[in-house]
């Protein structure tokens, strides 16, 4: 019994070797280790043994059966290795080839530095106000220290709807209705579209967009707007950015002033895009004239202010170096899809 | 306005670089646009003498000079010129030289004979016959006795033309600063070195003016002062080369020697200047008056030009002279033949010069001086230098004594002298000496702790405008840079956060952000075929438009899409989809502003782009602002779009916007060779309607059952009607319901279609059993037959 024992684990141990899948290992374990298999069926004869024999035959019968089984499934588990060597060869990709995109939209190249801008801003505790396009001349002009016949207008040319009625040439209007408004302290940005009757060219549009920036406090210095239009200017820019004052002139601020920065392409050195100056003017601000907050509801001896305007045409330019302003309302897909 | 460094020096003596000059005056408030050095574009061009010249063996108009520059040997130049003699002084451009223009002059051969260079006419050197009346245009320049003869000399400096140019930028408030003296003035403070003043000496030739004229002023609300001079025996010539130089370096044609002077004096004093023959001038009188409704002028420009009654002019006792403050009459302006005349230095009001000048179209350098309002205190000097520099230039004999008719306040202005408020309000700490320095440097003059203001500062009116004075001499530079105090608590309203959210959602399904103007052609309104009477049709018109084109604010923004659509087709982009959170102006009269409203407007063409397309996206944008329960009805009316393709949004009985694809004939006002789907959604109505708060509904804890059913009905009835009957029979354990089929063809009836809809039922309490799933469908198939709508077999 020995030796017949011996022979069906030669016999399967050669069959095994021959498995190339689990039906076969199915059908091994059946014929050899089932209830009707070749091992069962000796097994049954076991009756026949002496007592002598008979534990020692079982023994042996069981560790043919554990050994059968322990390599069944070790036979198992390398052909399933083998197999998914076999698939993940198959599986092989040329990942050269291009990708599936989702195709996004794009946002418009002035909103992205408008963003940008508003989101500085609203990090530095500045609220965004709105004010109307088609606006009174008082709001646009005589509010803001700009009577009729005043030189001012004549900077500005103006689209008029009625004599009192015009479409805003600035977003500094803005600035009264907020202050007609809200009680300071007050810090607001006001971002919006403005008009000037001037042909369309590379650096003109009678449509543009301007921010305004108001705040009034107690208290509030030119030394205030200089720290905190610095602190923008490097938010936009960058921490090595400076910023220079030099004196201007707007009718609506007193004393007032333009802004440079040191020129972000170059780093003040001098390069075609500062036209070799080192700087480059992005703002215009001032304190609020008192007359101007008088308007507003507020009492100059109390309460003091700055405010700026930006230009955002000009901030998308120097951002994006793009040189002709016409291509922001052309919307030509090829060219926003560039953002 | 154009500075000469020369002229300049007559009033302060600056060390410093043209580059270091412009950015210190522009630091310190008088802005610099450029600054050049005259003749910097000539390079390699001397002074050298003809010594002899002879013919060109080959050539019957070449000349073969001998030129002495200098050096040993002469040079032999060709030149075609027919105007040159032995001994004549001439520009000489040597080899390898760059005259105006750019043109770079070489040793060459002209016919065989070598010429080692070029001689140089007016043209060559970047002027006129105007800087030097003695030469001629159109030949070789030669010089006179007014220029530096030393041979080799650089031709710039021999001739004066190495002057620097400075532009500057001169803003409104500050037409003082329209002078040299003025520029002087603050280039004197910005370097803390001394201004010298002038004073003119006039010495006169005897007479009494007052005898040759008189002046009434008829509106003294319009004309402040007006001061005449005479001149007699007027001996017009070209002025000398120093005055041409000067008046050449700012900008101004020298003319002759009377014009010149009223042009440099304009110049120098910021005060224009007019100069008319006196014969002209009936009964010798000079009336200011407002001009008579009608009465014509022909000006110095020879054109004929009519005025009104808001016009202001110099008159005699019966006609004009001139238009006061804009220009002269033609038939008073110098002559030849002219022996006396007058000048005129007067101030008039800017609001009635800047309307004249504008309502004849006409604006002149004394115009656009006049309208920023000009000191009258400076009348009266800048007429003594006028006869200064008459008796300098001998132009004529000054008659004594001075006509002035003087309406102006010359009570000096005063302003509290606070600087410890200065030092406050601009953050500085700047010592009560040093703000007293300051202002005295710029003509103020401080008494105790009172400020005089100079008159011809009257853009300083309060004590903001004091400070801004202290500022910009203490430095803006030095100014401490003062951090951001108090709460930072910015946040974006609620309005603003559902336009990013607008903007996040279309961006996301695949839709480009445009921006587009707010006004466009009334013409719009036809090529979108909107009917003549809608409503739409009334805008907000410009009264001054650029053009047509851009002539009214748009009541709609489809016609702007329509043209980003068009010129993307026109392109050839293939596939296109666009929006814009337009905005639109709805009139309501004069009295009021018109309503401001936005609109989220979409635009889309492609291949693979249909209605559907265009209904996900506005479907995805209702469901992100939160509104879920709306109706879709269809639009067959609307002759932008077409009748069968379009649909409108209500909700809670509001149409919020439409969709839908366009008109054919539409589509074709565009040229757009393709379908184009457009919607428009109110954006006021996505806020009022929607919610975009979320609250987390619990995940479901029991298993949905799931059904699909197909009906058979008529090929006009809307789906949604269907699915509507469907839910309502269901009822509340309908998680959700999708139509995954529509069919027509062999298998269904003619004029039918078949639809499917995959229904999902669940309850958050417990698994639902198969009878009551079947029941649920059971009642919609009930409810679906009461209106004949049958099960597909």
């Amino acid at each position: 019994m020995k030796q017949q024992l011996q022979a069906i684990k030669e016999l399967a141990e050669k069959e095994l070797s021959q498995a190339l899948g689990n039906s076969d290992l199915d059908a091994l374990k059946v014929r050899f280790l089932g209830k009707k298999g070749e091992l069962t069926s000796i097994l049954k004869q076991m009756g026949k043994l002496s007592a002598e024999e008979r534990p020692v035959i079982g023994q042996l019968a069981n560790e043919i059966r554990a050994q059968l089984e322990t390599e069944i499934e070790e036979r198992r588990k390398l052909l399933k290795e083998k197999e998914l060597e076999i698939k993940l060869k198959e599986e092989k990709l040329d990942v050269t080839m291009p990708g599936e995109r989702h195709e996004l939209g794009h946002k418009h190249p002035l909103s992205i530095v408008l963003d940008e801008v508003k989101d500085i801003f609203l990090g530095m505790g500045f609220d965004i106000a709105t004010g109307p396009e088609v606006e009174w001349d008082y709001y646009n002009f005589e509010a803001l220290n700009i009577p009729p016949e005043h030189p001012a207008r004549d900077t500005q040319d103006t689209f008029y709807i009625t004599d009192k009625m015009l479409l805003r040439t600035q977003t500094s209007p803005v600035q009264i209705r907020v202050m007609e408004q809200k009680k300071p302290p007050l810090r607001i940005i006001a971002p919006g579209r403005v008009y000037r009757s001037d042909s369309v060219d590379a650096t003109h549009s009678p449509l543009f967009h301007q921010i305004e920036g108001l705040v009034i406090d107690k208290g509030i210095t030119m030394s205030d707007l200089k720290g905190n239009l610095e602190a923008f200017a490097k938010r936009l820019y960058g921490e090595q950015t400076k910023i220079r004052l030099r004196p201007h002139h707007f009718p609506f601020t007193e004393p007032s002033c333009e802004i440079d920065v040191s020129c972000f392409n170059c780093g003040g050195k001098g390069c075609p895009m500062c036209k070799g100056e080192g700087w480059i003017e992005i703002l215009g601000a001032g304190m609020v004239h008192p007359d101007v907050l008088r308007r507003g509801g507020i009492d100059p001896e109390e309460y003091s202010g700055y405010a700026f305007g930006i230009g955002l045409e000009r901030l998308a330019m120097f951002r994006f170096d793009v040189d002709d302003m016409r291509l922001y309302y052309e919307n030509d897909l090829r060219f926003l899809s560039q953002f | 306005m154009i500075l000469s460094k020369k002229w300049l020096s007559d009033f302060v003596k600056i060390d410093a670089s043209d580059k270091d000059f412009a950015e210190a005056i522009t630091i310190s408030g008088s802005k610099v646009e450029s600054f050049r050095k005259e003749g910097d574009d000539l390079k390699n061009i001397v002074v050298g003498r003809v010594d002899f010249l002879e013919r060109h063996p080959d050539s019957d108009h070449l000349w073969i000079c001998s030129i002495n520059v200098g050096k040993e040997e002469n040079l032999q130049i060709v030149t075609g010129a027919q105007n040159l003699k032995a001994g004549d002084y001439v520009p000489v451009a040597l080899d390898n030289s760059v005259v105006h223009g750019g043109k770079a002059i070489k040793k060459g051969k002209l016919r065989g004979v070598e010429s080692c260079g070029m001689l140089c006419s007016l043209g060559e050197l970047g002027l006129t016959a105007h800087d030097f009346p003695y030469a001629v245009e159109d030949g070789i320049f030669v010089l006179g006795d007014d220029c530096d003869k030393t041979l080799g000399t650089p031709i710039q400096q021999a001739i004066g033309l190495d002057d620097t140019v400075t532009e500057f930028e001169i803003t409104s408030n500050r037409p003082d600063c329209l002078s040299i003296i003025g520029l002087a003035r603050e280039a004197a403070a910005t370097y803390k070195v001394p201004f010298n003043k002038h004073v003119p000496v006039v010495k006169t030739s005897g007479g009494d003016v007052n005898e040759l004229l008189k002046v009434r002023i008829e509106n003294p609300e319009r004309c402040y002062r007006y001061c005449g001079a005479v001149v007699k025996n007027v001996r017009v010539k070209p002025s000398p080369r120093w005055m041409r130089e000067r008046l050449r370096a700012c900008g101004v044609r020298p003319i002759n020697n009377i014009v010149d002077i009223t042009n440099y004096v304009m110049l120098e004093y910021g005060q224009p200047m007019h100069a008319f023959d006196h014969r002209f001038i009936k009964d010798r009188t000079v009336v200011v008056r407002t001009a008579v409704n009608g009465e014509k002028i022909t000006t110095l420009d020879g054109v004929e030009r009519e005025l009104n009654n808001t016009m202001l002019v110099i008159a005699d006792t019966e006609k004009p002279v001139a238009v006061a403050g804009v220009m002269g009459g033609e038939f008073s302006g110098i002559m030849d033949d002219t022996n006396t005349i007058v000048f005129e230095s007067a101030c008039f009001n800017g609001p009635t010069t800047r309307r004249t000048a504008k309502a004849l179209g006409m604006r002149t350098e004394a115009s656009g001086r006049y309208e920023k309002e000009l000191d009258p205190q400076n009348c009266m000097p800048a007429l003594m230098r006028a006869l200064e520099l008459v008796e300098e230039l001998d132009a004529g004999d000054v008659v004594s004594g001075i006509v002035d008719c003087d309406h102006s306040d010359k009570t000096p202005r005063t302003l509290p002298f606070d600087w410890e408020w200065v030092n406050r309000f601009i953050g500085i700490d700047c010592s009560k000496e040093e703000q007293k320095r300051i202002l005295e440097a710029i003509d103020f003059k401080v008494e105790d702790d009172t400020i005089i203001i100079p008159s011809f500062r009257n853009d300083i009116v309060g004590k903001a405008d004091i400070s801004e004075e202290i500022a910009r001499f203490y430095g803006y530079a030095n100014i401490p840079n003062r951090p951001l105090r108090g709460v930072a608590n910015g946040k974006l309203t609620e309005t603003q956060q559902l336009e990013k959210l607008i903007n996040d959602t279309l961006i996301g399904c695949g839709l480009t952000e445009v921006s587009t103007y707010s006004f466009m052609s009334p013409k719009a309104y036809d090529k979108i075929c909107l009917p003549k009477d809608s409503k739409l049709r009334e805008s907000i018109v410009i009264s001054n438009p650029l053009g047509e084109d851009t002539s009214i604010m748009r009541t709609t923004a489809v016609p702007s899409l329509l043209e980003v659509l068009s010129r993307n087709y026109n392109n050839r982009n293939l596939k296109v989809k666009i929006y814009e959170l337009a905005m639109q102006y709805i009139p309501r009269g004069t009295e009021e502003l018109p309503i401001e409203k936005q609109s989220v407007s979409i635009g889309m063409y492609g291949a693979d782009v249909d209605f559907f397309t265009l209904k996900g996206v506005v479907e995805e944008l209702l469901y992100k602002c939160g509104i879920d329960k709306y109706d879709v009805e269809p639009v067959t009316d609307n002759p932008t779009f077409h009748p069968g393709r379009t649909a409108k949004i209500v909700v809670d009985g509001d149409e919020i916007g439409i969709l839908g694809e366009i008109h054919p004939t539409v589509q074709a006002n565009y040229a757009i060779g393709t379908r184009v789907y457009i919607a428009e959604i109110d954006f006021n109505s996505l806020e009022a309607k929607g919610n975009t708060k979320r609250t987390y509904k619990p995940l479901p804890k029991f298993p949905s059952s799931n059904r699909d059913l197909a009906f058979v009905c008529d090929r006009d009835i809307p789906v949604l009607k269907l699915e509507r009957l469907i839910s309502e029979a269901v009822g509340k354990t309908l998680e959700s319901i999708a139509l995954f089929d529509v069919y027509t063809g062999a298998q269904i009836a003619e004029n039918m279609k078949s639809v499917a809809f995959n229904i999902r039922m669940r309850s958050p309490e417990r698994t639902l059993t198969d009878e009551e799933a079947d029941a649920a469908m059971k009642r919609a198939i009930k409810a679906l037959s009461k209106i004949g709508i049958e099960l597909r077999k």
